[in-house]
């Protein structure tokens, strides 16, 4: 019995070996680029050589190893691969939205590797986005981060291996709309809000010391007592409590903003990304002072009350005020050209061109905690890189190739006109999508779009 | 000593500004001199180191020789670009403030054929979505009502003035929705024969209310012209849509998919009417059609996805190129509200994928001021043309470009929004953290 046992695991770690090596890793010879490394300026007429799905190297005249693929860069720009602190795609559902907690769902598990906007991301330079669950709860799922691999049915092949767990909140309209408004339980109201996370992490402290008194006691001898019950949501949030997860919240006024940082300080949580945070401006200095990082809309503005006193200058002046800033998409169009996004904040507060492109690519990295693998070209890096033709912050910006693990995932030139894989004889009528399909989707029972987005 | 006396007087005299703009600041007319300035005019060529007068509204001179008239408010554009004001050519700016709220919502009236619904009417000349816009250089904005068959009578408006009427700018056209033939979406559950007699009970319909519309027509000219003191019973709808039908008025027709896009130039054919095509997403599917059929089109948003899953990433974003480059005329809208201040990156993003910069400026100036028939007035800088344009230091298509000034009809609009408002109160706040 033992053996097979012995035996079963064996096989299990090998699959689990073989699965994280399945991920392709390629290697790419990049010459003669203007070269912006994000954290170490602007180098012409350089190469980055990829090696193994690594940068092995940047520098001038690196000679082509044999059998490397080699692009030839000139005139054009490279960037690191792109990065998306907030997205909903390549997910088959986004929404656990049946109770203001849901800390033990994951989106992990529900990862679409067909999802086609994986592909028109990867048009856009997008290498990695963050798979968010949706702000229908005030304590919702534990997201993915994912590398942009296409052409996998495989959904093992699109996680990023190694990035640190992450989980959503939300405040304001959507979880009181929800669940105070649509269930009429707690929240109701910004105050229920609140209450919610205080109560759950009151109650995870408590299972917390649950556990620590019974590990105590089982050491000591002729210990007869239970273990307490296992619970994987109070496990989520005693895991937030010891610092292991980090915390993205959806968030749009200063009040709320403020208050939860207030909650973080009194139970000690420290990693803490506010994401739309609208009004992020209005209390950057606290922002910065707490150390809570800030993933915003370019100009998105309005389209609810909350978001109605906003400023485009949202970024510029969280920026300004020191607080680690990105700019995220949550749309499967606007994560096509994040770079334009990005520019925008030279429009509205004047960001340099460095300033402006770190907000895509080694910002949104810290703040999914992967800065030490992407988010700038340096040596040891993963190879995940984005080619320009034209400045990537002008609007004359062309995306030419994208690369993710030294693989080349986009090539304009050899993009298909048609991203069929089989053709479907049954299918005579049109399927159009057009700009009303929103509400329709919002609709549907299978499909919380309203709460996923926005 | 002396510059310290002159930054505080300075400091006195702006805060003094401040004070005597309460709430908004009011935007100030007269006749003025851009001196030095490069000046695109669109129809004409590029002026260098050119002149602009604006006086009575107008543009009262234009040229590398002109004389500055004495009184002259003169702004020294060195360095700068002239352009005219950009004209977004379909929007519900001014129909909504507040998306998510119905209560704000003035776009979409109960009712399938609804086309007196008039979009002038309900226009808010104070919604802080205005401000916000022309700032970006857009001056101008066709406003739209949605939904139904006829979904009512869209304007056209100059983003400046206190009622609707001082903020017309002389077009106004009815809204229809051609009838959708294709499946909708994935969400579309109807089986293929259902979707086959929806569309077709759609068309029968659309038919019904034309010949309705054709037949008061009609009744309406002869009672007209043989001075018969009959007269018609109260019918809206068919009043609004008689020009329509005699051609006298334009009629927007929103159509999308490749299909309903040929179906609505069979449709339109031997009709005899002024026509737009909008929307027209897959028009890149169809173009020589189009171009054969000389309907002119307003197409975006282009930062848009593609209709179908398997179409190539980039088509939105290369439609309006396409089609432009097959003979169809084209004009850009962004089909926005709160962002038609994005209207220049939609032109760019269609300028970098197969449009060119040239065509991408003529589709949100001179061709959409064609369309609406107002280009005596709008869409280029020429002299006796409306002075409804602005200056900015470089390609307004850049991001990083800044607009320096905006003028609507020769007034010279306050370069604020609530955008620039929370930004001078809040990049350096006080108090700070520490109180």
């Amino acid at each position: 019995m033992k053996t097979i046992n012995k035996l079963t695991l064996a096989l299990l770690m090998l699959c689990v070996a073989t699965l994280a090596t399945a991920q392709k890793k390629g290697d790419v010879l990049i010459k003669n680029g203007t070269v912006l490394t994000i954290t170490n300026g602007v180098l012409e007429n350089t190469d980055v050589w990829i090696k193994d799905g690594k940068i092995a190297k940047i520098g001038k005249s690196i000679a082509a190893p044999s059998g490397a693929k080699v692009i030839d860069a000139s005139g054009k720009y490279v960037m690191p691969g792109i990065i998306d602190a907030h997205s909903h795609i390549a997910l088959s559902s986004v929404n656990e939205a049946t109770s203001p907690v849901t800390a033990e769902v994951w989106t992990g598990d529900a990862l679409d590797p067909l999802d086609i906007s994986i592909y028109r991301a990867l048009a856009g330079g997008v290498t990695i986005s963050h798979a968010l669950h949706g702000s229908a709860n005030a304590i919702g799922g534990q997201s993915e981060t994912i590398k942009h691999r296409f052409g996998t049915v495989d959904m093992e092949e699109i996680r990023m291996e190694g990035a640190p767990r992450t989980i959503k909140f939300a405040l304001g309209e959507n979880p009181t709309r929800v669940h105070g408004g649509g269930s009429g339980i707690v929240p109701r109201t910004r105050m229920g809000v609140e209450a919610v996370f205080r109560s759950s992490f009151a109650e995870a402290k408590q299972y917390m010391q649950k556990w620590d008194t019974y590990k105590a006691a089982k050491k000591k001898k002729g210990f007869k007592g239970e273990a307490p019950e296992y619970n994987l949501r109070m496990e989520t949030l005693a895991d937030i409590l010891r610092g292991n997860i980090i915390v993205h919240c959806h968030s749009y006024r200063a009040d709320e903003i403020y208050m939860l940082m207030q909650v973080f300080k009194d139970y000690g949580i420290k990693k803490l990304v506010f994401q739309h945070v609208n009004e992020g401006f209005k209390v950057a200095p606290e922002l910065a002072e707490f150390g809570a990082m800030a993933s915003v809309f370019a100009d998105w503005w309005d389209y609810k009350f909350e978001v109605y006193y906003s400023t485009a200058y949202n970024a510029a002046i969280l920026a300004k005020n020191g607080v680690t800033t990105s700019i995220n998409s949550d749309s499967e169009e606007l994560i096509r050209h994040l770079y334009h996004e990005a520019g925008k904040t030279q429009k509205y507060g004047g960001l340099s061109d460095e300033e402006a492109l770190r907000l895509i690519t080694i910002n949104p990295a810290k703040q999914l905690g992967i800065e030490n693998r992407v988010g700038s070209l340096e040596v040891g890096k993963d190879g995940d890189v984005a080619i320009f033709e034209n400045h990537p912050l002008s609007i004359y910006a062309v995306p030419m190739f994208t690369i993710v693990d030294g693989v080349v995932e986009f090539d304009r030139e050899n993009d298909p006109a048609d991203m069929r894989i089989y053709p479907d004889p049954k299918e005579t009528i049109d399927v159009t999508l057009h700009a009303d399909e929103e509400e329709h989707r919002c609709m549907d029972v299978h499909d919380n779009y309203l709460l996923t987005d926005k | 000593m002396k510059s310290m006396k002159n930054i505080i007087l300075t400091l006195a005299a702006l805060f003094c500004v401040l004070i005597s703009y309460g709430q908004n600041a009011k935007a100030t007319t007269g006749t003025f001199a851009l001196k030095n300035a490069t000046i695109v005019t669109v129809t004409k060529g590029t002026i260098n180191n050119g002149t602009l007068i604006i006086s009575d509204g107008k543009i009262s001179d234009i040229g590398a020789n002109v004389s500055i008239p004495s009184g002259a408010k003169e702004i020294d554009c060195k360095g700068l670009y002239i352009y005219p004001g950009m004209i977004e050519s379909g929007s519900r700016i001014g129909l909504v403030e507040v998306g998510s709220d119905p209560r704000t919502r003035d776009y979409n009236e109960i009712g399938e054929v609804i086309p007196q619904m008039k979009a002038l009417t309900a226009v808010n000349p104070n919604s802080v979505l205005i401000p916000v816009t022309r700032v970006s250089g857009v001056t101008t904005a066709l406003t739209i009502p949605q939904g139904g068959l006829f979904s009512g009578t869209a304007a056209l408006i100059n983003l400046h003035g206190y009622t609707p009427d001082q903020m017309y700018a002389g077009f106004e056209g009815v809204v229809m929705n051609f009838p959708t033939t294709g499946k909708r979406g994935r969400w579309d559950r109807r089986s293929e024969e259902d979707i086959k007699k929806d569309a077709d009970k759609a068309l029968a319909n659309l038919n019904k209310v034309w010949d309705n519309a054709l037949a008061y027509s009609k009744i309406d000219s002869t009672i007209t012209a043989q001075k018969v003191s009959t007269e018609l019973n109260y019918n809206p709808e068919m009043a609004t849509l008689a020009p329509v039908v005699k051609g006298e008025q334009t009629l927007l027709i929103e159509v999308n998919a490749a299909n309903d896009i040929k179906a609505a130039i069979d449709w339109v054919k031997g009709k005899n009417i002024k026509v737009i095509f909008t929307g027209v997403s897959e028009g890149w599917r169809v173009a020589e059609e189009l171009a054969e059929a000389k309907i002119p089109v307003i197409t975006g948003p282009v930062l848009d996805t593609p209709n179908r899953d398997y179409d190539k990433y980039d088509r939105p974003y290369a439609n309006a190129g396409i089609m432009s480059k097959a003979g169809v005329t084209v004009a850009i809208r962004t089909n926005d509200a709160e962002n038609v201040r994005n209207l220049p990156y939609h032109a760019g993003f269609a300028a970098t994928y197969g449009l060119g910069k040239e065509e991408a400026l003529k589709a949100v100036t001179i061709i959409p001021a064609q369309l609406f028939g107002v280009d005596d007035q709008l869409g280029s800088l020429e002299k006796g043309k409306s002075a409804t344009l602005f200056i900015s230091d470089g390609d307004p298509f850049e991001t990083k470009t800044q607009i320096k000034y905006v003028f609507i009809e020769g007034w010279n609009i306050p370069m604020e929004s609530r955008h620039t408002k929370l930004y001078d109160e809040f990049l350096e706040r006080d108090p700070g953290v520490k109180k």
